[in-house]
């Protein structure tokens, strides 16, 4: 018997975001324990639940399974939102590889001073405008589907809705170029799992700030 | 008719060494395409081919593939080098990820200024003997088989083996403690196809030098 998937991690977006984005799109309901201090972090050390002494972890099918992509590959597997077909799955990688890549731009944003933020913001609203967007922006408007790939709600779609949403926070017109991506945005948004996730009171998680910064800091020991 | 993949790159390791590895262990020829100053770079960019202005790239069954994981990843499913089941994937993508996460560590030494490399190959040193190699030993050890999935070989072992031989070239006695790393070391080697592409003449590529880094980080705009 399967139970729900439990999430381990701290009580914010992170690593961790991407894989409750996927869950609630997929319709699956999850359970998280947040990480509140070091002796929790530690505990879950001595208990090697932790293949590589990292979160996040997500207790799944009888796995506890750990490193971001490896899970987030297991539920879209799992869940049908990656395709069967070799060819397909190669362009989801494809459009998800991209769109990680700008979010990483944006996931390590709020560890920076005031002065990087700004550096950093530009540089977010630059490849975002410019290198990345206008790609998913062409996809659509060659096969004029919904979704990006299969024309059918992908890892892709989900990834990339996901992204959007997040640029926007930094920099709210950087859909102003990109029409199709307006209505894609439109589009999945009102799908119904994705929209119950973008209600208020669901388990996405909000922007990242210094104070969850500093706490996560003396969870992890970073100096 | 498709015909042999082709890769385009510098002509050095960086992020297309594991797509190398992988398709030799396929058994898989390719041609190679090398960046040689930064116009070869920004001629692909202009040419339209690189999806998000990146390399590696590889172009593979009619397809311009681009983003290394994206790559591995169709290398792997195509030639049977990815379990064959769900959770057999799970496992290898698992390994495999912290697997890069080491390649990185690895790959990032030669940008050290010099005052932080000894500091830095320490801390090389410290996560693969305390955080990654006990991982693979022990895997190993628990089920008694020569594959680290399924029993067979698979991109896992593949990959392992590359961060292995990788790993020695900074700290040669770096398995010492690891008895069953080195007869899977020993093992995964003597495979055909990896000992094939583990002799000289191959297309392995060899460490970067420190003399072939100012052509590479002008290549691709680094550090200026």
């Amino acid at each position: 018997m399967s139970e729900k998937p439990k999430l381990h991690y701290f009580n914010g977006r992170g690593r961790m975001e991407s894989i409750r984005w996927l869950l609630a799109a997929a319709g699956v309901e999850f359970e998280e324990e947040f990480l509140e201090s070091r002796e929790q972090y530690e505990m879950l050390l001595q208990d090697g639940a932790l293949l590589f002494q990292q979160v996040p972890m997500v207790e799944i099918d009888g796995m506890k399974m750990v490193q971001t992509r490896a899970i987030l590959s297991y539920i879209a597997g799992k869940y049908n939102l990656y395709e069967k077909d070799l060819k397909e799955r190669a362009w989801i990688d494809m459009y998800v590889e991209g769109v990680r890549d700008l979010m990483d731009l944006i996931r390590v944003h709020h560890k920076l001073s005031p002065q990087e933020q700004q550096k950093n913001l530009a540089l977010i609203g630059e490849k975002a405008a410019t290198r990345y967007f206008p790609v998913y922006e062409k996809i659509l408007k060659d096969h004029k589907d919904d979704f990006l790939v299969g024309n059918q709600l992908t890892w892709a779609d989900v990834q990339l809705i996901e992204a959007i949403l997040t640029v926007e926070e930094k920099v709210p017109t950087i859909l102003s170029e990109f029409p199709l991506l307006q209505a894609f945005k439109a589009r999945v948004s009102s799908i119904a799992t994705i929209k119950k996730f973008l209600q208020p009171g669901s388990q996405r998680k909000l922007p990242t700030d210094e104070k969850a910064v500093a706490f996560t800091n003396r969870i992890f020991n970073r100096r | 008719m498709s015909g042999k993949p082709k890769l385009h790159y510098f002509n050095g390791r960086g992020r297309m060494e594991s797509i190398r590895w992988l398709l030799a262990a396929a058994g898989v020829e390719f041609d190679e395409c090398f960046l040689e100053t930064r116009d070869d770079l920004l001629k692909l960019q202009k040419s339209g081919t690189l999806l998000f202005q990146q390399v590696p790239m590889v172009e593979i069954d009619g397809m311009k593939m681009v983003q290394t994981r994206a790559i591995g990843n169709y290398i792997a499913a195509k030639y049977n080098l990815y379990g064959k089941d769900l959770k057999e994937r799970a496992l290898i993508d698992m390994y495999v990820e912290a697997i890069i996460d080491l390649d990185e560590l690895l790959m990032m030494y030669a940008l050290q200024p010099a005052d932080k490399k000894e500091q830095y190959l320490a801390n090389i040193v410290d996560k693969a003997t305390n955080r990654y190699f006990p991982v693979y030993e022990k895997v190993l050890k628990d089920h008694g088989q020569d594959f680290l999935v399924g029993n067979q070989l698979s991109r896992a072992d593949v990959q392992l083996l590359e961060a292995l031989l990788m790993a020695e070239e900074y700290k040669s006695d770096i398995l010492a403690k690891f008895p069953l790393l080195q007869s899977f070391k020993a093992r995964i080697s003597n495979v055909p196809t990896i000992k094939k592409f583990l002799q000289p003449g191959s297309q392995r590529k060899p460490p970067l030098q420190e003399k072939d880094l100012p052509k590479v980080m002008k290549i691709f705009n680094l550090g200026h």
